[in-house]
């Protein structure tokens, strides 16, 4: 695939896209399609206001430095926090206060009900806290035995 | 605070200890901390502890790791911005040249960033012009930056954060149901005793006649025929009370339960109406329909029946336990040696299944909530030809129900017979101890059988007891769900001081105003004056925030910051009930509820005079065409207004707001789902409705906002251009790039009718 855009970042680390055109936008993000089920499928870079300017299928294409570019700006702007243990929970009612790990350090997420607990699909759980975070659980099965038995109590 | 709004709130004590040590190091003689922020994300967002402070003199971050301390001084072209995405906001510091800084943290920091950063501008400027910083003019939230009434102490905002889960003793809370019974309840409870001890004396019965009359027969003595009249007098006579006791006691404790989950229905519906929209988008139809009608009848059959046994059998142990060891101490402590062991063992058993009752329920509730999706959406599932996959959905959610049941079965299954079991080798030991007691003439055969026919009774109570484990646990994770609806506190919450408006002219003052709609951030910073009886149209794309700040300005939600004001109260402290009156709602899909069409129009206002409404459908264009139906005002409407076209239900919908006579009046798309004649018609009505009120008008059609005194275009939660259509086409900027997509897309549409 050709590369038909330029990128780069400015002194205020704002992601400049100068396109075919030769017309410099600043501001433009990179947003991942299918953030969950495919995250390596499909980034789009969007300006400002949200318009599409180049859909990338792979993030593998891209040329150095583009590639890493929009990598560090997608790392800066994806938060799913991946739990890997719940080291307690406040109650079994809700709302409850879980202490996790995450790959992202140590965390607590306010549980508002259990509603915010969403099935995906392969046993994926999507779990929203009360300030709208997403914390994500990729294989339940892996969890350890008492971080199963304590999430158990909410599915 | 309300005396002394100049002064910040003592931001500096707020701060955890570590961090305040560290600062206090930092900080010049008489600077004073007035903001502070724990930026809890790092620059890959990872969590972290980053602290953020801002001071009367310049702006200080410590970094996470290293705890190195980075300052920046007030100076000319510094600037500071927030933004947020996914849940997480972006604090940036720039000055001209480029970024210096940037801070990331969760959004449940996100108001001490507003904070932080209001702090910061003021100072700032301060700082470049040498006056004093500016002030609020009145007070507000030392937290959310809120405006407060002068006579509100605590922040109607903050106030309603509150993540306090409800005690697991559950079931205790049903007490507040009780309360009012309690007389009756009283009575029940002495019944229960009195007819209790009544079916407890047979037995004892049974050691005379066995000592007094069946022995010495066998030993040769003749039968006393007046002592055995006797005996079995008192028999007959005890079992009879026992039967008239139990009646009383059970239809009492009946009545009482019934009522009692009566009220608890009654109580979680109404409770359930006056929670925010916000709580409906967020839950299932199905399963607060599961929640108010299936569970408050299981609560109610548990307190009727279960209960009652429980407390009999109970009762029925304490007293036989006092009988046995009156008879005989030794044989009665044999007798009574398994109890602590099936106690312990019910004990382990309840906690598993009350864990699996849940979740049987939540299951339960999958398994409805799918009929639920699916039944309103049959049309699409058919057009699609999905029955074979919304079949295969109800199957697996079914399948999870099993194999839930199936687990808890087997935990379940295993306990009645182990009690049975239990019961029999208790009897075996009672037998052997007895018979080697009696060889020892230590007791008579008579106390022997006495104790046998009470264990008999005893041992069965102990396995009815044994069953009454799972049907609390069903009533306990039943009123645990009832109470999670009671327990929610609606996220648009009466205010404590309520301030009442006598009279209403509708003036509609918007300040800062900010909403966010889980993690995305819907309105931003919008301000807005509409002065009374004036018409604004709304005007922008779909997803820009019209409808929302229609239903923030109606109070179906709150506010996240800044305030709305109508005739300058704040909407957070006028009672919800009473504002809504003023305020008159046409929807796009205008809502009929099953009733007349009388009972539609006067829907706002039950009391309307049938003058009244007449008046009401004449002003919305609806009269005619309900003189023509059969039944005239009296005919029925179902659910969706079957039988009426589009039109009439909308202008039935607007005769019903003309009849509460609001002061504020909103139209949300009220004439996009009809044709041009139709709105012509519904135009009309919409004009009589309009006059001298103050007017929100959604519309797409920008031709049906001509009217408009001013028109607001909105884009991505914020205000972009604000002037009437004249002028508006005269910039050339947003709302005329609208007008002439929508004109272009008018002529394609003729150009095609006329080929």
């Amino acid at each position: 695939m050709s590369i038909a855009f330029q990128l780069a970042r400015n002194s205020f680390g704002r992601l400049v896209f100068t396109g075919a055109d030769g017309v410099a936008r600043e501001g433009v993000l990179p947003v991942r399609a299918f953030p969950i089920s495919a995250p390596d499928f499909g980034v789009s870079l969007v300006d400002g206001d949200g318009h599409e300017l180049v859909w990338i299928e792979h993030l593998a294409e891209l040329p150095e430095p583009t590639r890493s570019l929009v990598a560090e700006e997608l790392a800066a702007r994806e938060f799913v926090p991946e739990i890997r243990r719940l080291r307690s929970v406040s109650s079994f009612a809700t709302p409850s206060t879980w202490d996790l790990e995450t790959d992202r350090g140590d965390a607590t997420l306010v549980l508002r009900g259990e509603e915010d607990i969403r099935r995906l699909a392969n046993g994926m759980l999507m779990i929203a806290d009360s300030h709208g975070i997403q914390f994500l659980i990729r294989d339940l099965a892996a969890l350890d035995r008492n971080s199963r038995k304590l999430l158990d109590r909410f599915l | 605070m309300n005396t002394e709004p100049q002064v910040a709130p003592p931001a500096e004590n707020s701060l955890p200890e570590s961090w305040r040590h560290d600062l206090d190091a930092r900080l010049a003689a008489g600077e004073n901390v007035l903001a502070w922020l724990a930026a809890d994300l790092d620059a890959k967002l990872n969590f972290t502890r980053g602290l953020v402070v801002v001071t009367d003199r310049r702006l200080l971050s410590r970094a996470p790791d290293s705890g190195e301390w980075s300052e920046w001084a007030y100076r000319e072209g510094l600037g500071c911005h927030l933004h947020d995405h996914a849940g997480v906001g972006t604090l940036e510091l720039t000055d001209a040249s480029g970024r210096l800084a940037c801070w990331r943290y969760t959004l449940g920091e996100n108001i001490s960033a507003l904070r932080l950063l209001d702090q910061f501008e003021r100072q700032l400027e301060s700082h470049l012009t040498g006056r004093p910083p500016a002030t609020d003019a009145e007070s507000v939230c030392p937290i959310c930056r809120a405006p407060l009434a002068p006579d509100q102490d605590e922040c109607p905002v903050c106030a309603k954060e509150i993540h306090t889960p409800p005690s697991t003793w559950t079931l205790l809370r049903l007490w507040r149901f009780a309360k009012p019974y309690q007389g009756r309840l009283l009575a029940g409870f002495l019944l229960t005793l009195a007819s209790t001890a009544a079916t407890l004396v047979p037995p004892y019965m049974t050691m005379p006649l066995m000592d007094d009359i069946l022995i010495p027969y066998q030993n040769g003595k003749p039968i006393d025929v007046d002592l055995v009249t006797l005996y079995l007098g008192g028999l007959l006579g005890a079992a009879l009370l026992a039967w008239a006791l139990g009646w009383a006691r059970t239809y009492i404790l009946a009545l009482v339960s019934e009522r009692i989950g009566a009220d608890l229905r009654t109580t979680t519906y109404e409770h359930l109406l006056k929670l925010s929209l916000e709580y409906f988008g967020g839950k299932r139809t199905g399963d607060l329909m599961a929640r108010i009608g299936s569970e408050t009848d299981r609560i109610n059959v548990f307190l009727s029946l279960h209960l009652l046994d429980f407390a009999t059998d109970v009762l029925m142990i304490g007293m036989t336990a006092i009988i046995l060891f009156s008879i005989n101490p030794w044989l009665a402590a044999v007798t009574l040696l398994p109890l602590p062991f099936i106690a312990w063992m019910i004990h382990v058993v309840r906690d598993r299944l009350r864990t699996g009752f849940e979740k049987i329920d939540r299951v339960w509730s999958e398994v409805t909530n799918v009929l639920a999706d699916t039944i309103p959406g049959i049309r699409v599932v058919k057009a699609f030809a999905q029955e074979k996959r919304e079949a295969d959905r109800f199957r697996e959610a079914n399948r999870h129900n099993l194999a839930v049941n199936d687990r808890l079965n087997k935990t379940w299954s295993l306990f009645s017979p182990t009690v049975s079991l239990l019961t029999e080798v208790g009897l075996l030991v009672v037998w052997a101890f007895g018979i080697w007691q009696v060889s020892k003439d230590q007791i008579t055969v008579g106390v022997l059988s006495a104790f046998l026919a009470y264990i008999g009774r005893f041992y069965t109570r102990l396995d009815s007891m044994s069953r009454i484990v799972s049907v609390t646990q069903k009533a306990a994770s039943g009123a645990k769900r009832i109470f999670d609806i009671l327990d929610h506190v609606s996220s648009v919450p009466e205010p404590t001081k309520p301030v009442h408006l006598a009279q209403v002219t509708g003036r509609i003052e918007i300040r800062d105003a900010g909403f966010r709609y889980g993690n995305r951030a819907v309105i931003r910073g919008l301000d807005l004056a509409i002065a009374p009886g004036e018409m604004i149209g709304l005007v922008g794309h779909s997803g820009s925030g019209k409808s929302t700040l229609v239903n923030l300005i109606c109070r179906f939600y709150d506010l996240t910051e800044g305030s709305i004001r109508v005739d300058g109260v704040d909407l957070r402290s006028l009672p919800v009930a009473e504002y809504r009156r003023h305020i008159g709602l046409v929807l796009q899909e205008p809502f009929l509820f099953f009733g007349t069409i009388a009972e539609n129009i006067a829907y706002g206002k039950p009391d309307a005079t049938r003058e009244e409404i007449v008046a009401a459908a004449r002003a919305a264009h609806a009269h005619e065409f309900i003189l023509r139906l059969p039944q005239g005002y009296d005919s029925l409407v179902g659910e969706r207004g079957q039988g009426l076209s589009g039109g009439e239900r909308q202008r039935i919908s607007i005769a019903r707001a003309l009849l509460i006579d609001p002061r504020i009046l909103i139209l949300d798309e009220a004439t996009s789902s009809v044709d041009s004649t139709t709105e012509k018609e519904i135009q009309k009505a919409l004009d009589n409705l309009v006059q001298g009120r103050t007017t929100i008008a959604i519309a797409h059609r920008l031709s049906t906002l001509r009217k408009a005194d001013r028109l607001v275009v909105m884009d991505r939660g914020q205000i972009v251009e604000i002037g009437s259509h004249e002028q508006l086409m005269a910039r050339e900027g947003a709302y005329h790039r609208l007008y002439q997509a929508q004109a272009r897309q008018a002529e394609v549409l003729e150009e095609e009718a006329a080929a």
